[in-house]
Formats: C-alpha cells, sequence, structure tokens
C-alpha cells in the first residue's frame, strides 16, 4: 500500500474524533475523541517519517503518546471530581458558566 | 537535523548513538524554575502538613527569583543570539525578554496566591480549597476546612506551569513547543478547579478548559504532523527554508499553517477561538485568573510571535489577510460583548478579549518595531491585569469574592482608595495618556501603520473607544451611586497590597517614564529571533 492510504486513514481518523467532540455529550467520550485526534497524528507522524526516510517521526509518536498519557492522567481526575459532584458527566449539564 | 542523520548514520554501523549537547547555562532559568517544582512535589511527600505551607512559599519564591536573576544575567553579560539543546531552544533577545516578564509577573502572581488572609469577611485560608477531593457541601470539606487544612499543591503545579510558559516561546522546534503547551497548560487545568468557594463554579470551568484546551492541541499537533510532512522536520528554521525554495506541497504547508494557527490563537484568547476565556477566568480562582491573564498571555503570544517571525515570515502574504481579520473580529468582539457583562471578572476576561487583538496588530506588523511594541505592550498588560484582578480579591462579602458589578456600587464611597486604584487600571485598560496602556497601544499601532495596516488600526481605535464605555461604566458605578446597606467589605491582606501596589507601580512608570523599557524592548530585538 502506497503511504498515501495511510494519511487518509489518518485525516479520517482526525476528523471522526473532532467531529465526536463536537457532538457527543458525555465528557468520557469527548475525550475519547481527543485523544483519537492525537492518535491520528501519531499515524500521520509515521507516514510522514517513512516518507522522507527518517526516523524523526517515529520519535515524535513516542512524545506524543507520553504528552497524551499524562493528559488521561489530569483530564480523568478533573472528569471524576465534576462527577463526584454532580453525580453526571454530561457536558451539557455542566451550565452554571454562561453569557 | 544533523544530530537525527548522525544518530541514524551511527545506528547503521552499530556503534554508539553520541549523546546530545546540552548548554545548561544557557537555558538555566527553565531548569531551575521545573526542578523547584519537582522540588515541591518531594516536599509534599516529605514535609509535614503544618511544615509544608512555609516551605514551600520560600522555595517557590527563591526558585522564580533566582530564574529571573539568571535571565538578566544572560541577557546582560554575552547577549545571546544562538540555539541551544541540539537547536530545540532559542536563546535570543525576545525570548529572553518575555521570559524575564513571565517571571516578575509571575512573582506578582505568587504573592496573590501564596495570600492566606485574615479571619475576618470569608477571607479566611487563602484561594484554595482546603481538600480538593472533598465533596463541595460534605461533611469531609466540612471537617477539612475546619482542621485549618490547605492545599499546598499549588505552589509546584504553578511552577510546572511557569516552567511550560518560559519553555514555550522559546521552542525552536514545533515538538519542543507542543511539550511545553501540554507542561503549561496541564497544571493550569487542575488549578483552575481548585477554588475554596463557589465551587461547582470552579470544577466546571476546569472541565471546560481542559476539553477545549485538549481539543485545540490536538489541532496544534495535526497541523505540526503537516508541516512535517511538507519539510521533512519540525525545526522553524527548516521549515522556513523550505517555504524559500518553494519546494513540496502546497496543500500541506497551508493546511497544517492553518491548524498550527488555530491551536495557537486558543491560548491566545482570539476569536473565533475564544469561547474558554469568560468562563474559565469567572470560575478559576483569582489568583489564578490573574496568573493565567498575565503569564500565560504573554507566553502564548511569544510563541505565536515565534512561529510567525521565525518559521513563517516568507509566507507573510499568504497568512497576512487571515490575521487582519482575526484581529479585528477580537478587537470588535471582544469590546462590543464586554458591554453586556455584569461579572467584573467576566468583564475583565473579555477585555482580555478585546487586548489580544491589540496584541496580534503587532504580531500581523512583522517588522522589528511591531515585535518590540508587542513585548512592551505584553509586560505594561500583564503588570495592570494582575492588579486589576488583586483589587477584586480583595473586595468580599459572606460567601467569599463579591465580583457581581451591582455589589460595587458606591464602593467608592466606601473605600476610596481601592476604588481609586481599580479606577486606575481601568483607565488603564482603556489606554488613557499617562499609563501604560496607552504607550502599549501606541507602540503596536504605530508598527502596524508603518507596514501598511491603517485600516486595522482604525477598528483598534474605534473599538478601543467602545471598551472605554465599559470601563468608564464601572468607575460610575463605583463612585456615583449609592453604597448597598450590606454591601461588601474590604480585606487587604499584606500579599495582596503588595501585588496591587506593584501592579500599580508599573502601571503608573511605564506611562509616565516607557522610556527604558521601550529601550530595553528595542534593544533585545535588534536581531529578532535566532534562527
Amino acid at each position: 500500500m502506497s503511504p498515501g492510504h495511510y494519511l487518509a486513514l489518518s485525516a479520517i481518523l482526525f476528523t471522526i474524533g473532532a467531529l465526536g467532540v463536537l457532538v457527543r455529550r458525555n465528557a468520557i467520550v469527548v475525550f475519547m475523541c481527543v485523544e483519537l485526534m492525537l492518535n491520528a497524528t501519531n499515524l500521520a507522524f509515521v507516514t510522514f517519517s517513512r516518507m522522507h526516510g527518517q526516523l524523526d517521526g517515529q520519535i515524535i509518536a513516542f512524545f506524543v503518546m507520553v504528552v497524551a498519557a499524562a493528559e488521561v492522567v489530569v483530564g480523568l481526575a478533573i472528569i471524576m471530581t465534576i462527577f463526584r459532584t454532580r453525580r453526571s458527566s454530561s457536558v451539557d449539564d455542566a451550565n452554571l458558566l454562561k453569557y | 537535523m544533523s544530530h537525527s542523520s548522525q544518530v541514524s548514520a551511527a545506528l547503521a554501523q552499530g556503534g554508539d548513538i553520541p549523546a546530545p549537547h546540552i548548554e545548561y547555562g544557557q537555558i538555566g532559568p527553565m531548569l531551575l524554575v521545573l526542578g523547584i517544582a519537582v522540588a515541591g512535589v518531594l516536599v509534599e511527600a516529605f514535609v509535614g502538613r503544618t511544615w509544608r505551607y512555609a516551605v514551600q512559599v520560600p522555595i517557590a519564591f527563591l526558585g522564580l527569583a533566582g530564574a529571573f536573576v539568571w535571565t538578566i544575567l544572560l541577557g546582560w553579560r554575552d547577549k545571546p543570539h544562538h540555539v541551544a539543546a541540539e537547536g530545540a531552544l532559542g536563546v535570543d533577545g525576545p525570548t529572553l525578554f518575555l521570559q524575564g516578564t513571565i517571571l516578575v509577573l509571575a512573582l506578582i502572581s505568587l504573592l496573590l496566591i501564596a495570600e492566606r488572609g485574615s479571619g475576618r469577611a470569608g477571607a479566611a485560608g487563602g484561594h484554595f480549597a482546603a481538600q480538593a477531593s472533598a465533596l463541595p457541601g460534605s461533611e469531609a470539606e466540612q471537617r477539612s476546612t475546619e482542621a485549618g487544612f490547605t492545599q499546598t499543591e499549588v505552589f509546584p503545579l504553578m511552577m510546572f506551569a511557569v516552567g511550560g510558559m518560559l519553555m514555550f516561546p522559546a521552542s525552536n522546534d514545533l515538538l519542543t513547543m507542543f511539550v511545553a503547551l501540554e507542561v503549561m497548560s496541564l497544571p493550569l487545568y487542575l488549578l483552575c478547579g481548585l477554588a475554596r468557594r463557589r465551587r461547582l463554579l470552579s470544577q466546571e470551568a476546569a472541565v471546560k478548559y481542559f476539553l477545549l484546551g485538549a481539543f485545540s492541541s490536538a489541532f496544534f499537533l495535526y497541523g505540526s504532523a503537516l508541516l512535517y510532512g511538507y519539510s521533512g522536520s519540525v525545526r522553524l528554521a527548516d521549515i522556513s527554508a523550505q517555504i524559500t525554495k518553494d519546494a513540496g506541497s502546497e496543500t500541506l504547508l497551508l493546511a497544517g499553517v492553518a491548524l498550527l494557527s488555530v491551536g495557537l490563537l486558543f491560548k491566545a484568547g482570539a476569536v473565533p477561538f475564544h469561547m474558554w476565556k469568560p468562563d474559565v477566568y469567572q470560575g478559576a480562582p483569582t489568583p489564578i485568573t490573574a496568573l493565567m491573564a498575565s503569564c500565560t498571555l504573554v507566553s502564548a503570544f511569544g510563541a505565536i510571535l515565534r512561529v510567525y517571525y521565525v518559521a513563517l515570515e516568507t509566507l507573510r502574504w499568504d497568512w497576512r489577510p487571515v490575521m487582519w481579520g482575526v484581529s479585528i473580529l477580537t478587537m470588535v468582539a471582544g469590546a462590543i460583548i464586554a458591554i453586556t457583562q455584569t461579572d467584573l471578572k467576566r468583564l475583565l476576561a473579555y477585555s482580555s478579549i478585546a487586548h489580544a487583538g491589540f496584541l496580534l496588530t503587532g504580531v500581523v506588523a512583522t517588522s522589528r518595531n511591531g515585535l518590540s511594541g508587542t513585548l512592551f505592550y505584553l509586560a505594561a498588560y500583564g503588570f495592570t491585569t494582575i492588579g486589576a484582578f488583586a483589587v477584586i480579591t480583595m473586595v468580599r462579602d459572606a460567601g467569599g469574592e463579591a465580583a457581581h458589578l451591582s455589589r460595587w456600587a458606591g464602593l467608592g464611597k466606601r473605600s476610596p482608595v481601592v476604588a481609586g486604584v481599580f479606577a486606575f487600571f481601568l483607565l488603564a485598560f482603556a489606554g488613557i495618556p499617562l499609563t501604560s496602556g496607552f504607550t502599549g497601544k501606541f507602540a503596536v499601532f504605530k508598527a502596524a501603520v508603518e507596514e501598511g495596516a491603517t485600516p486595522l488600526v482604525v477598528v483598534g481605535v474605534i473599538s478601543s473607544a467602545v471598551a472605554a464605555f465599559f470601563y468608564v461604566r464601572v468607575i460610575v458605578v463605583m463612585f456615583f451611586s449609592e453604597p448597598e446597606a450590606d454591601g461588601p467589605t474590604v480585606v487587604a491582606g499584606p500579599a495582596t497590597a503588595a501585588a496591587v501596589a506593584l501592579g500599580l507601580t508599573a502601571t503608573v512608570v511605564l506611562g509616565v517614564l516607557p522610556q527604558p523599557i521601550l529601550d530595553l524592548a528595542g534593544h533585545a530585538t535588534t536581531h529578532m529571533f535566532v534562527r
């Protein structure tokens, strides 16, 4: 398969993730969609790395994984806290701050 | 690139990987701040609860002050203009100016964060939750409050955030910039949720900031991936060289630049990526709002300047029209929506959005004067905004801060000094002559006119006039309406008072005698950013 197909897949995954963030209501699912976007990015990095014949893109993918893991820790902590307070993880219920 | 090709060659021969060369002295301020953050985590683990506050505050102060002195020495002694750490970080005049600004502003924010308050009028115990894990309104929360606990994790978290902020404008490649962005943002997400009072609002602010922040950094990263695909490198100088050569796929380049800009403009709070700002500024504990409104803004604009002045300078005929649009939208929307606000923190958030628009006119200029004007504006605005948020922390009633505008009615009759100082900060935001706001706006608008962006400046001046309306409205409410019978009281802790005094002094000095700092900014930008 040509690398172009992987790039197309990565763009599709990124779009699915971005749409998911916009339409889903559960904070956990929204967050999973963000993770999907990051993984789509990893796929793009690795594919470009292959196309350029370098290792850089593959190394960058490792950095992204580490940062994404750190983000999961912080994100789940915040979502857990608000779930315990409100007994709901819907992003539509958190509506005290507006206008 | 040379290092990675060396690595590939060494691997192919089965030899050892050459160790990277790190200039520890040149990147010392960042290392010091991050080191203090790690030390702060160890203090949390090993020092008893009663002693933690007494240990955390001095090491945080010493760390920030030490990093500031180090930055000054770096700039003063060797006037550096080179890259460090195998080209990952740039050490040059503009970067050192930005880092120095961030460190001073962080020191003043630390005064607010460290404030413990006296026992009066709902001010006791400082601004942060006794125990973040205890549910709001639960018995556990009551017990931890009665026991006089205070969360001291805020200090290491703040130091990590400041470390990321120092790294963000210094990053010379997109990967370092992404890591710095996350090191800066992740602690801020947590800090937003730690307010002592109105905890539901605070937690909601944390969730909103986190989800939107993670969303925008995914855009930033996908933009970096496309630019990597375009140029075969994430280094800003290599991307610039590839654009000059006019080789490679233009689709990848333009899509990459667009996605990268989304991530950067989100951090700066430019319209249409500003939706998080009012909610987060209102919900977060006010000292953290002060930190975000000053240091994060400086850092975000530092990174924007570096990306647009170094990597994309040769592409400026393509991105300038878009930046014009964003700048105009930001100035106009910030100023107009602010008129309808009734909460002071929210009002200052919209004012901060409008200021981000004014700052973008300096970015659009893409000239030396544009760079130095933006640097000066950032420093001037940072001091004023910390001062203004510090005043908001002082006006309290039984439930904590009285941030609603109606509660401030007649404050000028009850505490003329506090109301007068706040009025002065508002006039500085509006850009009245003899305040730092005027000098800053003059500097960026002049640079924009020189580069032919006169229509932009006209819009800027008009939206300044619109903005002046709501600043003056607050002053009218404070001085020309009758005080309520059960109005809020002014509680001034020593550290908060010191922060207000420093903000006030800087606003006056930069307005009346701006020349030394203007010269410093001009001097720092002689050679622009290192490539």
